[in-house]
């Protein structure tokens, strides 16, 4: 018996160690490339091309942000995305959750056929959609304009599906107390439910944040102009245009770092809000 | 006048879902719309799509694709190729690391386990494009991978320059073929307007960076989903799995993965119809090039329509490539409901 528990024991010692093998290893998977990236962004040209696994720069320059401040249009980039991202981000999160909380809680006559067209809408893959939102924005005469770039993606099937989870899973009494008060249904979805559905807010505010932020094809088909250019699209163009010209790996690396940061600190701060987005996607 | 609380509410609904309507509908569903028309005209771009001068062409863009021998086709079904290897190998091989990573994580003996699932999950919440750049810089041909690699004695190959399919260069090293002179009865012949051999490639060198890059990208939501569903499994069911004397296998095989199905199910669909769409990373990093190895549907409509100015062709490969999302999906679902029943 005791020899049984002794081998139980030591298999739980060598499973433990597998374990923590696997993880350590998978985690310097997943994280090293992001030190690689930091680091290489410190390092002279020759330096990056010579140690790139070497997480320490030596010697330590800035020279490749002074160079992406000062030779490239990062200042514009840095500018447009956070127009674009914050313009769209506060209209995801009002439009979406305004038609959530009709779709949950407002009885009125084609609510179901427009629920289900909202799931039919999630189910378009969105490579499908690049030639024809160019064409409608040609039609309109927004094409290469700031509208292009925030209005067509401004309500999200996917937000209004998140919040509409969300009010119906809150308890009716409170709206119920509100009306009884005499509220309309706009006060009590602005003064009573909104303010309740922080968490759902929160999440539906960081994944609107970051999917806008990245997104990289929306710019190509509703832009052309420069002026215009979001960071990632930037971003995309400075790393094929210099392909001729030298490889300049800590200025795009350095530029790379820049797109990344902002997204990096609102996982950190906000994690748990990306892991129910995450998974609230996955509901669908 | 007044109105009745009922006609109220409804009035309320309607103006409460307006404004997403008008979006979705005018930037979802007219475009659909608009590009139905496109995809059977030849227009280049110039004007209006909808001026009687624009000719129509009927299904010709889309018999282009697969009946007509040409160039449009070749490059169709080039990119259709490797787009099938690519969603070959990157849904099975994320799904698996996932669903282990999410096993190890879940051990009730390990700790940190909030670190660790953070570090899984970081890339994939970071910007595709500046990824990218990060890929390029550790594939580059004296780059991170290939030091590491030759610090095991093993010389890296040029990575984004390689054209070479890994399936030739592993039929050619297991000796059944020789690569550079493949065998005639291959050559000849051969579905849609690829011979045998060039549909045998296997993916390409250049295109395995950018499978290693999404599936590096995408285990950690997974990871998150497999997460959800392992928690949700009660603990009770294990135990008395452990008391009817299950072993770590056993317990594996015959209890958690059938309470993971419904999730393994949806993350494989999900898999399936985003590895069909890659573009980001083909456009940063590949373009399409070396030898059209990484072209995929996504891109190929892409630059047919906005570099080639072949709005015709670009819609309806677009379109046909909506069809084969939508019959994955419909095949998954209707998997899924055999399984149920």
């Amino acid at each position: 018996m005791a020899a049984v528990r002794a081998d139980h024991g030591a298999r739980t010692v060598a499973s433990t160690f597998v374990g923590y093998f696997i993880l350590v290893f998978f985690a310097l998977v997943f994280i090293y490339p992001f030190v690689i990236q930091l680091s290489a962004s410190f390092k002279t040209e020759s330096n990056a091309a010579l140690n790139p696994l070497n997480p320490v720069p030596d010697p330590f320059v800035t020279d490749a942000y002074h160079k992406v401040f000062l030779s490239t249009d990062m200042p514009l980039w840095l500018g447009n995305s956070l127009i674009v991202t914050i313009a769209i981000t506060l209209g995801r999160v009002l439009l979406d959750s305004m038609a959530g909380y009709a779709l949950a809680r407002l009885r009125f006559k084609g609510r179901k056929a427009l629920f289900g067209a909202v799931i039919a809408i999630l189910a378009v893959p969105g490579v499908v959609l690049f030639i024809p939102k160019f064409l409608v924005l040609k039609q309109f005469g927004m094409y290469d304009t700031y509208t292009a770039l925030i209005l067509p993606i401004i309500a999200d099937a996917g937000g209004v599906f998140i919040m509409k989870q969300f009010f119906e899973s809150i308890p009716r009494s409170v709206e119920e107390a509100a009306r009884i008060d005499g509220a309309g249904p706009w006060r009590t979805f602005w003064s009573v439910v909104l303010p309740m559905g922080r968490p759902a807010l929160i999440t539906l505010t960081i994944i609107s944040f970051q999917s806008s932020w990245n997104e990289l094809p929306h710019s190509l088909v509703s832009v052309q102009s420069p002026d215009l250019y979001t960071l990632p699209r930037g971003l995309a163009v400075l790393v094929s245009g210099s392909l001729g010209s030298g490889n300049q790996y800590p200025l795009k690396l350095g530029a790379a770092v820049l797109a990344t940061i902002p997204v990096a600190v609102l996982f950190v701060v906000f994690q748990r809000y990306f892991v129910r987005g995450a998974n609230e996607g996955a509901d669908k | 006048m007044r109105l009745s609380a009922k006609a109220r509410e409804n009035i309320a609904g309607w103006l409460f879902v307006a404004p997403v309507i008008l979006i979705l509908g005018l930037f979802m569903l007219l475009p659909i719309l608009m590009a139905m028309w496109v995809s059977v005209t030849d227009w280049n771009g110039q004007g209006s799509p909808f001026k009687s001068g624009v000719p129509f062409v009927g299904l010709d863009n889309y018999t282009k694709l697969f009946a007509e021998e040409g160039l449009t086709r070749q490059d169709f079904m080039t990119s259709v190729r490797n787009n099938i290897y690519y969603v070959g190998i990157v849904v099975p091989v994320q799904t698996i690391l996932a669903l282990g990573l999410a096993l190890v994580v879940n051990s009730r003996m390990l700790k940190g386990k909030t670190f660790f699932r953070a570090a899984f999950f970081f890339p994939s919440v970071t910007s595709s494009v500046a990824i990218s750049v990060v890929f390029l810089f550790i594939f580059a041909s004296s780059g991170a991978v290939n030091n590491l690699l030759a610090f095991f004695g093993v010389q890296g190959p040029q990575w984004f320059a390689d054209a070479r399919g890994i399936l030739h260069l592993a039929l050619d090293a297991a000796g059944l073929v020789n690569a550079d002179s493949p065998p005639a009865f291959l050559m000849s012949g051969g579905p849609f307007g690829l011979s045998w051999w060039e549909w045998l490639a296997g993916p390409s060198v250049a295109m395995s960076t950018i499978m290693l890059l999404v599936i590096w990208t995408t285990s950690g939501t997974f990871m998150l989903m497999f997460l959800a569903a392992l928690q949700d499994i009660p603990v009770t069911l294990e135990e008395a799995s452990m008391l009817d004397g299950a072993g770590r296998w056993k317990r594996l095989r015959f209890v958690t993965l059938p309470m993971l199905k419904p999730t393994l199910f949806l993350v494989l669909t999900m898999g399936i119809i985003s590895t069909w769409q890659v573009f980001d990373q083909v456009y940063v990093m590949s373009q399409g090039a070396p030898g059209k190895t990484t072209l995929t549907p996504a891109y190929l409509s892409y630059t047919q329509a906005f570099d080639n100015f072949e709005y015709g062709t670009g819609t309806a490969i677009s379109f046909v490539l909506f069809a084969i999302i939508v019959l994955f999906t419909i095949v998954q679902r209707w998997l899924l409901r055999e399984r149920n029943a």
